[in-house]
């Protein structure tokens, strides 16, 4: 794709930039990395109006070109033709929200600066109108000197404008196609020009977002704000059980179906136990999951879309300044959720070093969506399904203790850290708040369909092989014929997970427990992949495989080993996707040493403490 | 009058920013977000319950979440 023109998509955070990117590419799009870095590069291509094609570049959004953060650099670094892999781009197209003239035009006076054709795309003109504030594009063109187009990236409006304009752009000698100030220009000169050509453009004007403020008396009231934030995170994770269950129980029904299929049309040899018990019980008892993991990643994305995650943030900032964390951290912590991988790499949003490096190594602790199948598999097993109180079952209460125990750690850990590790005073906490969107339906989608994807992929990949690696390893060598020992205490997984037996004994692990742990390294999902392989291996006949997993669980193992497991999986880093985003972003094997070090130390002390006490109490 | 003392809802100019009170990097975020001498403020929102940190105020058009360490470095005039 390099012969195509490149064309950069910059703007101030929250102008609507990726919305614009999504109105232009559809769903054309490739995610990458930029090199060196772990700054994800979103790229599509786009027509341009001689039916030459272009390749569209979304760059992070940022407030000059005096980055303070990972992110911020590679914008710079690109429009300045400096970021390694990378060819500079023949124009850009700066995106500016029209309700923040004044302070997105400062930015865009520096990129025009720049001395690459420009055209102004003057976003989100329908909010402003809304805002009360009527806008001139063409007098703010002819201060500007580039074309200004008006967009609503939400609605595509402008978009066939701002494709003829950027046309004309590529086509127009760079030397003439911007007249602009070239001059090195002081930060406070470049914002008085801004303000004033900000007000040369307005036309009119009346008081400010309404609408944004009334949500905020009522979503950061000093009481209500909190209840609500916190009713909403309740509320989420309910959702995550319930409104999962039809598609769940309808891919279940698939894969069953799909299993009889094998059975019918393939004879009884290794190849078959092979596809059955390694690939379709492995992966399948992940991919059930999938309906749960979606529902959790479309909560966090209209919450990220429609303005109130910044709100979340500012009403946690004063619990996370109590362990030495900002607000800030809150949103990269939230999406650990659903992922640690995604969490960490957006803690490059945060400025302050040591905040971002405390994030990192406590953001696996929050519990994320792979552990969701480990513990519902454990719950459904062993904790009876009956209600506390009307509305609120046992198990659900049982789930929520599990993600209120990581959060807990994570605060302990957060605090240790900022004491020991990486002492010093923090940047603080320093937010735009955006006013208050309705997140578009095909935006979510997207970004579902991306995240789905990237899920199924792993699913396909990893998982299938770790799952089919761990079926050879239980199923060679074959236990000879009329032979008392069973198939899982003969083979070689067996042998290994005996070894590993004496180290998690203390803790009240059995053998299978331990088996389990090996391919959950590669992600925490295959535990239960583990398991139902184990299971299925070990079966004496059809009518045992058939048995579910839970009730073999229920056979198998006691109370407080279950939940011992639990407590085990709430700590360990058991993810190398994970340690390696972590050395990734801290750049070297220090930190995921630490992390990797405290974690399972934690982690073992937990399972421990879990499984004693809980046979103390005669669980 | 510094900004963290300003009542809230109370709308007033920034007179003065002592950027020497702050970090280059806290300075640098800080005029980022629009805070400049002339430009109009209105304290809206304080923390959870008690607690007057963090502190959110419409600066300009934009409303902008700072600590109220930082606040204190900015001098206004009621108007």
């Amino acid at each position: 794709m390099s012969a195509l023109p490149l064309v950069a998509l910059v703007g101030n955070p929250n102008a609507g930039k990726s919305a614009l990117f999504n109105a232009l590419t559809g769903a054309r799009q490739k995610t990458g990395n930029y090199p060196g870095v772990t700054v994800e590069r979103h790229s599509g291509r786009i027509s341009l109006d001689d039916g030459r094609p272009a390749e569209l570049v979304d760059l992070p959004g940022t407030y000059s070109l005096t980055p303070t953060s990972p992110d911020e650099a590679v914008t710079r670094d690109v429009v300045m033709g400096r970021q390694s892999g990378e060819r500079r781009p023949a124009a850009i197209i700066i995106v500016v929200d029209a309700c923040n003239l004044d302070n997105h035009l400062r930015f865009a006076l520096e990129l025009i600066g720049l001395g690459l054709p420009c055209l102004v795309a003057l976003n989100m003109v329908d909010l402003a109108e809304r805002d009360g504030l009527t806008l001139s594009a063409e007098k703010l063109s002819a201060e500007l000197g580039v074309p200004v187009i008006p967009t609503i990236a939400v609605r595509k409006r402008g978009l066939d404008d701002l494709r003829t304009a950027l046309t004309d752009a590529l086509t127009t000698a760079p030397s003439d196609a911007n007249r602009a100030l070239n001059a090195p220009v002081a930060p406070g000169d470049l914002r008085r020009e801004a303000l004033r050509m900000a007000h040369a453009a307005i036309v009119a004007e009346r008081p400010t977002r309404r609408t944004t403020r009334m949500i905020d008396s009522v979503v950061l009231h000093p009481i209500a704000g909190p209840i609500i934030l916190f009713a909403t995170l309740f509320a989420m994770f309910q959702l995550v059980y319930s409104a999962a269950e039809a598609p769940v129980a309808l891919i279940e029904a698939g894969l069953s179906q799909i299993q009889d299929w094998v059975m019918r049309v393939m004879p009884d040899n290794l190849l078959r136990s092979a596809i059955i018990d390694g690939v379709i019980a492995g992966v399948g008892a992940v991919i059930v999951f999938l309906p749960q993991i979606l529902v959790l990643f479309a909560f966090i994305l209209v919450l990220e879309m429609s303005g109130y995650m910044v709100r979340a943030a500012f009403i946690m900032d004063r619990l996370m300044a109590g362990v030495g964390l900002s607000g800030r951290a809150f949103i990269p912590l939230l999406s650990s959720f659903a992922c640690a991988v995604p969490g960490i790499m957006a803690t490059r949003t945060i400025e302050d070093p040591r905040d971002r490096l405390t994030t990192i190594l406590i953001a696996p602790l929050m519990t994320c969506s792979a552990r969701l199948p480990v513990y519902a598999v454990i719950i459904g097993a062993f904790i009876p399904d009956q209600r506390v109180v009307p509305g609120i079952g046992l198990q659900g209460l049982v789930l929520f203790g599990l993600y209120l125990s990581g959060i807990a750690g994570a605060m302990l850990a957060a605090l240790l850290i900022r004491r020991t590790m990486v002492p010093g005073r923090s940047l603080g906490f320093m937010m735009e708040m955006p006013r208050y969107q309705l997140p578009s339906l095909k935006d979510v989608a997207l970004g579902l369909w991306q995240r789905a994807a990237s899920f199924l992929k792993r699913a396909g990949t990893i998982i299938a092989l770790t799952t089919l690696v761990l079926w050879a390893l239980l199923s060679f060598p074959q236990v000879p014929n009329g032979s008392a020992k069973s198939q899982i205490d003969h083979s070689i997984a067996g042998r290994i997970a005996s070894g590993l037996e004496v180290v998690v004994a203390p803790i009240g692990f059995n053998r299978d427990m331990a088996l389990a742990l090996i391919p959950a390294m590669a992600a925490r999902e295959v535990a239960v992949a583990a398991l139902a392989t184990t299971y299925a291996v070990d079966a004496k006949d059809e009518a045992e495989a058939e048995q579910g997993l839970r009730e073999r669980l229920r056979a198998g193992w006691t109370l407080p080993m279950a939940l011992a497991f639990l407590a085990w999986f709430v700590f360990a880093p058991q993810c190398i996707s994970t340690i390696a985003v972590v050395r990734r972003e801290t750049n070297g094997w220090k930190w995921p040493a630490i992390m990797v070090g405290y974690l399972f130390a934690l982690a073992y002390v937990a399972a421990g403490a879990t499984y004693w006490l809980a046979t103390s109490l005669g669980l | 009058m510094q900004l963290d003392t300003l009542p809230l809802n109370k709308i007033a100019r920034i007179v003065d920013v002592d950027w020497s009170q702050l970090g280059e990097a806290e300075g640098h975020r800080l005029r980022c977000l629009g805070f400049e001498a002339g430009v109009e403020v209105e304290p809206l929102h304080r923390g959870w319950l008690l607690a007057r940190d963090p502190l959110a105020v419409r600066v300009g058009r934009m409303t902008v979440a700072i600590r109220l360490a930082h606040a204190s470095a900015v001098t206004v005039a009621p108007l």
